[in-house]
């Protein structure tokens, strides 16, 4: 017997660390489910932690209304499934009661309106810790991103005055009303992901496998047609085959011309592609520092 | 749902190699970072695109690599680095996780962070200048966080002619100041990280250098055996109680081993009580395993009916690490409030936690020289010192340089929480 890890389980092993510090530390802990892959990563790393006991944290899902419908499908199974406990914060009903606006014109999007229901729900449901399954991979302002990440009493991120974190000592000790966002799978890159959700077998959502849809393109990235988006006389629907890199709203979640249809090319594609799974992302695209001031405000 | 069909990804045997950079502004260092990731095909097109016109709208006539890592605002608009920053890339053989860290004496802090996980450290010289004060901090950080393989890059070799002589100077010149240090594998590879000579592929201007490229040297250092595989201790996480009818009596003792190899059937003492019984089972999710070892997350079960919990240690009956309230540590200071000597500090060693006084300031040590001043007792953010403390609660430690999880320890400050200091035990 080799006494070594590879990369794969040396990376879940850390995870499933950070997972069980966090049941450890805090009271109330709740997992930010977006349907993605990467949540459903965390559900599954959650699930391996904890066993045979029950995830001791609900999932909280962050329902924009403008899902695509086979995301909800899939979130509802594997709630079921794996007998998990799920709260919505809904963003139509935070609309609907005025307290926040909707964006208005072709490029609208309810994706700054989350981060109003999500600090809100986390206040409601007093949660003292909320996983999150940022990677530092991802994008430039997550590469700095802490494992246990401070937020003051607003949910406001503070880059510069962030804990230092070493060896595998973690701070989460926090005054009244300030919460944590952790992070316990930074340290995946989206090619780990897809070889650890292919060996483990994870069941996933059809969205992420090839198939035809209507689609059109707008600023170079294709949009699925939904009645959520308002297009432009110019933009013509098309059928395509397509899946998606990531999941997010209808409204921002740019799709792949691809024909992968089961795990095996997808980790071909994904160990293959040239331009970053978030390149599909127009909410990364509004300025350059936009992961950064969203996640300043309190954003995931 | 999609069912996956068990796919055979390529990498499985792929093992994780965590290192770290340190430097500042002009020693080549994003370039080098850049030219790795360049070179192993790590950055994306739109990533790269996005650099390329930032360096453009700043009228910058090359491409600045330094922008992929220094994500944040305020360090684009200063061109500083001012956070541990994480990179990946990886190559067949391996996997790599950068923490890459400013270098300036300002941010020793930062250096000692991204120090404390990784297995390598590359320090970067740069061949015009030879050993520099910084070359020494870095090393001396190096040493005194104990990363287990050092690699010294003398880097911009293109600009002294590719020249043997320049190279031997600051090896020899390295070398004795080393001496006095308490590091095991040091390596040396001339490099220029701008032309590409010797980080990926050999250098055709230095015939003289019969050793490896650095990406060579990355991918094959030997590290497996990195982590302590003789005195076992299993700090204890969390305790799993299912409380379904299916579990009843289930109690499982959950968390990473932090050293030595565990095996089922083995006669092991718990800390405090210290109690001997036998190891019943070793489980995952996946169900039984024979052993367990580092940095394996699993779950204990023993034969006897005791009670632990977090922060409890499970070691072998004959290989007990110390247990005291009394424990000496090197530390570096992270705050700007300087350290109160007499001063009451939270502490976090393993899944401990426990209040401490600081009894004592033994000296200061020069971060540049490793002098020791024994007078100087006013330590202050960035500061290394040998400090005294008594503890609430006894910690079981080990000596850093034995194990790097049960020697090391973080001071936490009891009014605002914030991480204060890093300790290893002496």
């Amino acid at each position: 017997m080799k006494y070594y890890l590879n990369h794969l389980e040396e990376l879940e092993s850390e995870s499933i660390y950070i997972l069980r510090e966090v049941a450890a530390q805090f009271e109330n802990p709740v997992l930010l489910f977006s349907g993605g892959k990467d949540s459903i990563l965390m559900v599954y790393l959650a699930i391996k932690a904890f066993h045979p006991a029950r995830v001791p944290f609900p999932l909280l899902h962050i329902d924009t209304g403008h899902n695509f419908p086979e995301a909800i499908t899939y979130r509802d199974w594997l709630v079921e499934h794996y007998n998990l406990r799920l709260h919505v914060g809904s963003v139509q009903k935070a609309i609907d009661e005025g307290k926040v606006t909707e964006e208005k014109g072709y490029n609208a999007s309810r994706n700054g309106l989350q981060t109003y229901v999500l600090l809100d729900e986390l206040e409601k449901g007093k949660y003292d810790a909320a996983l999150g399954g940022g990677r530092r991979d991802e994008e430039k302002a997550r590469a700095k991103e802490r494992f246990f990440s401070h937020r003051d009493e607003f949910g406001q991120w503070d880059p510069k005055k962030q804990r230092p974190e070493l060896w595998n000592l973690f701070n989460g000790r926090k005054n009244f009303g300030e919460h944590f966002r952790v992070f316990p799978i930074s340290n995946w890159t989206e090619l780990d992901v897809w070889n650890y959700l292919a060996i483990e077998e994870v069941p996933l959502p059809s969205l992420y496998f090839a198939h035809k849809r209507n689609v059109f393109e707008r600023d170079g990235v294709l949009l699925p047609e939904s009645e959520f988006i308002a297009r432009r006389p110019e933009e013509k629907l098309n059928e395509e085959l397509i899946r998606c890199r990531t999941i997010g709203d209808m409204t921002c979640t740019g799709l792949w011309r691809s024909e992968a249809s089961d795990l095996a090319q997808i980790i071909e594609e994904v160990a293959t592609s040239r331009i970053t799974e978030r390149g599909g992302r127009s909410d990364d695209k509004r300025s350059e520092t936009s992961m950064e001031d969203r996640k300043k405000q309190g954003y995931f | 749902m999609t069912k996956n069909k068990s796919t055979d990804p390529t990498d499985t045997s792929v093992e994780l190699l965590r290192f770290t950079t340190a430097g500042s502004v002009d020693d080549g260092k994003s370039t080098l970072i850049g030219r790795l990731l360049y070179d192993s095909k790590s950055i994306f097109q739109d990533q790269y695109a996005a650099i390329e016109e930032v360096s453009k709208r700043r009228g910058e006539e090359e491409v600045n690599f330094a922008l992929l890592t220094d994500g944040l605002k305020a360090e684009r608009e200063q061109g500083i680095t001012i956070d541990v920053a994480y990179r990946y890339f990886s190559t067949p053989k391996r996997k790599f996780i950068i923490a890459d860290t400013p270098g300036h004496i300002q941010y020793t802090r930062n250096m000692v962070t991204g120090a404390s996980t990784a297995n390598v450290a590359l320090v970067l010289v740069d061949a015009r200048q030879g050993v520099l004060e910084q070359t020494r901090r870095h090393a001396i950080i190096a040493s005194l966080l104990q990363i287990p393989h050092l690699v010294i890059c003398i880097n911009k070799m293109d600009l002294v002619d590719y020249s043997e002589e320049v190279y031997n100077t600051i090896q020899n010149e390295f070398e004795n100041f080393a001496g006095k240090l308490d590091v095991h594998d040091v390596s040396f590879i001339p490099i220029s990280a701008l032309r590409g000579d010797n980080v990926v592929e050999r250098s055709k201007h230095m015939p003289w250098y019969q050793g490896t490229t650095l990406l060579y040297y990355l991918e094959n250092v030997h590290i497996a055996s990195d982590h302590n595989f003789i005195d076992c201790r299993f700090p204890v996480q969390y305790v799993v109680r299912p409380y379904s009818d299916d579990y009843h009596d289930y109690r499982g003792y959950a968390g990473r081993v932090a050293g030595g190899i565990f095996k089922k059937g083995d006669e092991v003492m718990l800390l405090p009580s210290g109690f001997t019984t036998k190891i019943s089972k070793i489980e995952t999710y996946s169900g039984e395993i024979e052993e367990a070892f580092p940095p394996m997350s699993v779950t204990m079960h023993i034969d006897d009916d005791y009670d632990i919990s977090r922060g409890d240690m499970i070691v072998r009956v004959n290989n007990v690490p110390r247990q005291e309230q009394d424990v000496d540590l090197m530390i570096c200071w992270f705050h700007e409030k300087p350290l109160q000597e007499r001063g009451k500090y939270i502490l976090r060693h393993t899944t401990r936690e426990a209040r401490c006084i600081i009894k004592e300031v033994r000296y200061r040590m020069d971060v540049n020289t490793l002098h020791r001043d024994a007078d100087s007792k006013q330590i202050g953010m960035n500061d290394i010192a040998r400090i005294s403390i008594r503890s609430t609660l006894p910690l079981f430690t080990d000596a850093y340089n034995k194990n790097r999880i049960t020697g090391s320890i973080i001071l936490i400050d009891e009014g605002t929480n914030e991480t204060v200091a890093a300790g290893m035990v002496i």
